[in-house]
């Protein structure tokens, strides 16, 4: 901590360490500086001159997002000068902006929108249809994300995002002037760029430049049609956050809530991924005691997260064979609902629609992919984000906040804490360890493992299981994940288990979680308060192992047989295909 | 990718670029010497030679297009093997470049930014080159043209050919 500086800002006296920016020292005074391309430890380049300050003794305006405070420095927020300044500026701004404000994914989460009002800003420019003589770069082939630079104001945040959160810089300025535009090499595809999915950059995006490809209406429509079955299956994570699109605190859990507004929305059958979550532990689970009683090959890596499988087929394909065969809860679930459950239902799967909701945007991709199906049939139809969930739930005028909290009201429903904490990073490697453990030593053993859990972006640990030393690490996010391998190529240390999430923090942080402004992003550690709740969960539930749970039991009983079966493999796992970006012409 | 009847691409030229990057590997930001080395190898930075620096220099493909794009000296597509710049900066336009430019134009029956179908000429247009004095000022590859016109630019392009 450097010492401390006391400088005036808008004549509040106010005193901060010495490398604070004058941003920052604003805020300690209680004084809200307009921002719109500044975030925290990933964007700090200063491009959108909408923080400008006037600075006593100082020539013109200066950004506030990079000034260093300094003693005694006399700082003016709200001159006539500095207020008609971000005025045009944000006009600027708008003119190159399309406004369909109506149907833009952002419209409750957008930073610039926000900004234009607070400053009532003419909009003469763009009405001049200036925007039209750019070059757009509209992409949406992907199926999972779409990159519609009409909204795109320039920032930059999204470049700095992937580059700083996936280590990958899959997006980037193209061109320059008044030509610029954001996105991959070339107006290349972005399922041809090397792109996981992984969605740093439509959180960090401003605008709604950036975001996922919109289902919202292929989903209303499958309600609206009298002939088809609609099931819905809703992920560990999703509960953590959705609360948030409806003024709920960070970190509260909305369980009951959610399931009522499905409810509400008229889904006929709803399932919960965490019951395939338990499912995956039991096929993964023993996997690795297969791989590691039979000489397989390990480290066995886990499967769960479609941006790691994504990030792995495309930059360390030599290591698939490392990867388990299991599917992620997502498609298993989806078999199952077109399989077991369309059975039980009494249904042709061909009746029935399977929709997820997800945290995650790879999701869709994911359920894209032509292996995830049978006889022409997909086995999840529909993917929807916890964000376009919240959207679709506004759109229907469901008051979700006085919603009496429900049940899910179907047969795949029920979990075990384990389940739960899929959604954080470290979760899937603790949930594993709670049966790995418990079915090799033969006897009940430890339900907790707390060295797996925490925001390090790499956690390792060692356990002795049945007079076995089992090493385990914890990777999450693309930067660790490309650390971490490459350690593992030319590092000596050796591994049995090792748990990859394609985000940093794990699926409560997925590019389709509720977008948090800049401003509070720095100010609240958001992962670590949604994956509390999937921890609090857990501790409440009455099973904390998979294999514990009865309807798992069961599952087994009538219709898988026992874990890796025959069917078990024909329904739940897969193979992966080394795939190489920017191979299209 | 074929060119004007010539591989774009040879073994022998990438050896060079191979070169050329572990030499500049050696220095801080190796990326820009290295499009330079790669434009003036190859005549242009098209995506194939992107993904090998991409690899090389262990930077994303993106933001290695992005600096080709945004420098007007580099280009994705091979330009012809002589280059006619005309400056279209303030000092040269109000002295008629927009005329010489399109006489060039005229001459070699391509608009500016294009390259003959022979391959031979590519014609440009350019911002300031800093010799405002000389105005209207073309070049022809490394040598400078002071005080055009129309006439003596035809003149010029005739008198290039004759040394081809």
């Amino acid at each position: 901590m450097s010492n401390l500086v006391t400088l005036t800002i808008d004549g509040r006296p106010v005193s901060v360490p010495g490398d604070y920016t004058v941003l920052r020292a604003a805020e300690v005074a209680g004084i809200k500086i307009p921002r719109l391309c500044f975030l925290e430890g990933i964007h700090e380049a200063s491009n959108c001159r909408v923080c400008v300050v006037k600075i006593e003794g100082q020539k013109g305006l200066k950004t506030s997002c990079s000034t260093q405070v300094q003693d005694g420095m006399i700082i003016k927020t709200n001159t006539k000068e500095v207020y008609d300044t971000v005025s045009f500026n944000l006009e600027l701004l708008a003119g190159n902006h399309k406004f369909e404000c109506w149907k833009c994914s952002r419209e409750n989460s957008c930073e610039f929108l926000d900004l234009l009002r607070r400053y009532n800003v003419e909009n003469d420019f763009s009405n001049a249809k200036l925007f039209d003589q750019k070059d757009i770069l509209f992409n949406d082939t992907s199926g999972a994300m779409v990159i519609d630079s009409s909204k795109c104001v320039l920032c930059g945040r999204c470049v700095s995002a992937c580059e700083k959160l996936s280590g990958l810089g899959i997006l980037n300025f193209n061109k320059r002037g008044s030509k610029t535009f954001v996105g991959p090499a070339l107006f290349h595809n972005l399922e041809d760029s090397g792109c996981i999915y992984c969605g740093k950059c439509i959180q960090a995006c401003p605008t709604g430049a950036l975001r996922e490809d919109d289902q919202i209406k292929t989903f209303e429509r499958a309600l609206r049609d009298p002939n088809k079955v609609v099931v819905v299956q809703v992920a560990p994570a999703v509960r953590a956050a959705l609360g948030e699109e409806f003024g709920y605190k960070i970190g509260t859990n909305v369980e009951g809530q959610l399931f009522a507004s499905l409810k509400e929305l008229g889904v006929n059958e709803i399932i919960d991924t965490n019951f395939t979550a338990d499912l995956t532990i039991m096929e993964e689970g023993h996997e690795f005691i297969n791989r590691l009683n039979h000489q397989g090959v390990l480290p066995m890596f886990t499967s769960c997260s479609p941006g790691w499988i994504n990030y792995l087929e495309m930059y360390y394909p030599e290591y698939i064979p490392n990867l388990s065969s299991c599917k992620s809860p997502q498609q298993m679930a989806g078999a199952l609902i077109k399989t077991y459950y369309a059975e039980r239902l009494n249904k042709a799967a061909k009746d029935i629609v399977s929709v997820s909701i997800m945290p995650c945007v790879a999701k869709k991709a994911e359920a894209k992919r032509p292996e995830m199906g049978r006889d022409g049939l997909r086995d999840v139809d529909i993917v929807l984000t916890t964000r376009e969930l919240a959207r679709l739930i506004r759109h229907q005028g469901i008051p979700f906040r006085d919603l009496e909290p429900s049940k899910p009201f179907g047969a795949l429903a029920s979990y075990t804490g384990a389940a739960s904490i899929f959604g954080a990073s470290g979760g899937v490697m603790e949930a594993a360890l709670r049966t790995v453990s418990e079915i090799l030593e033969g006897h009940s053993t430890p339900i907790e493992f707390t060295e797996v859990r925490g925001s390090e972006e790499i956690k390792e640990a060692t356990y002795t299981i049945h007079g076995n030393e089992i090493r385990v690490a914890v990777v999450q996010g693309g930067r660790a994940i490309k650390e971490f391998l490459e350690h593992m190529k030319t590092g000596t240390k050796t591994y049995h288990f090792v748990e990859f999430m394609g985000c940093v923090g794990g699926c409560v942080n997925g590019g389709g979680q509720p977008i948090v402004p800049a401003e509070i992003q720095e100010k609240v550690d958001v992962r670590a308060k949604r994956a509390k709740v999937l921890y609090a969960i857990d501790e409440a539930t009455e099973f904390r192992k998979s294999h514990l749970n009865p309807a798992i039991q069961e599952i087994y009983e009538s219709f898988l047989d026992k874990p890796n079966s025959h069917l078990a493999h024909t329904l739940l796992h897969t193979k992966y295909t080394k795939r190489s970006p920017y191979s299209g012409s | 990718m074929i060119v004007s009847g010539k591989q774009l691409i040879t073994e022998e030229k990438l050896a060079h670029l191979y070169a050329s990057m572990e030499e500049n590997k050696k220095k801080p930001g190796p990326l820009m010497p290295t499009l330079h080395e790669a434009q003036k190898i190859f005549g242009c930075v098209p995506l194939s030679i992107q993904k090998i620096i991409s690899r090389e220099l262990d930077q994303s493909i993106a933001k290695i297009n992005g600096v080709v794009t945004f420098y007007s000296q580099f280009s994705i597509e091979p330009k012809g093997e002589n280059i006619i710049n005309v400056c279209l900066g303030t000092a040269c336009y109000v002295r008629g470049s927009q005329g010489i430019l399109d006489a060039f134009s005229d001459e070699l029956k391509i608009a500016p930014g294009e390259t003959t179908a022979d391959g031979i000429f590519t014609l440009q247009a350019t911002r300031c080159i800093g010799a405002c004095g000389l105005a209207p000022v073309i070049t022809v590859n490394q040598t400078v043209h002071g005080n055009c016109s129309v006439q003596n630019a035809k003149e010029i392009l005739k008198n290039f050919k004759k040394t081809l």
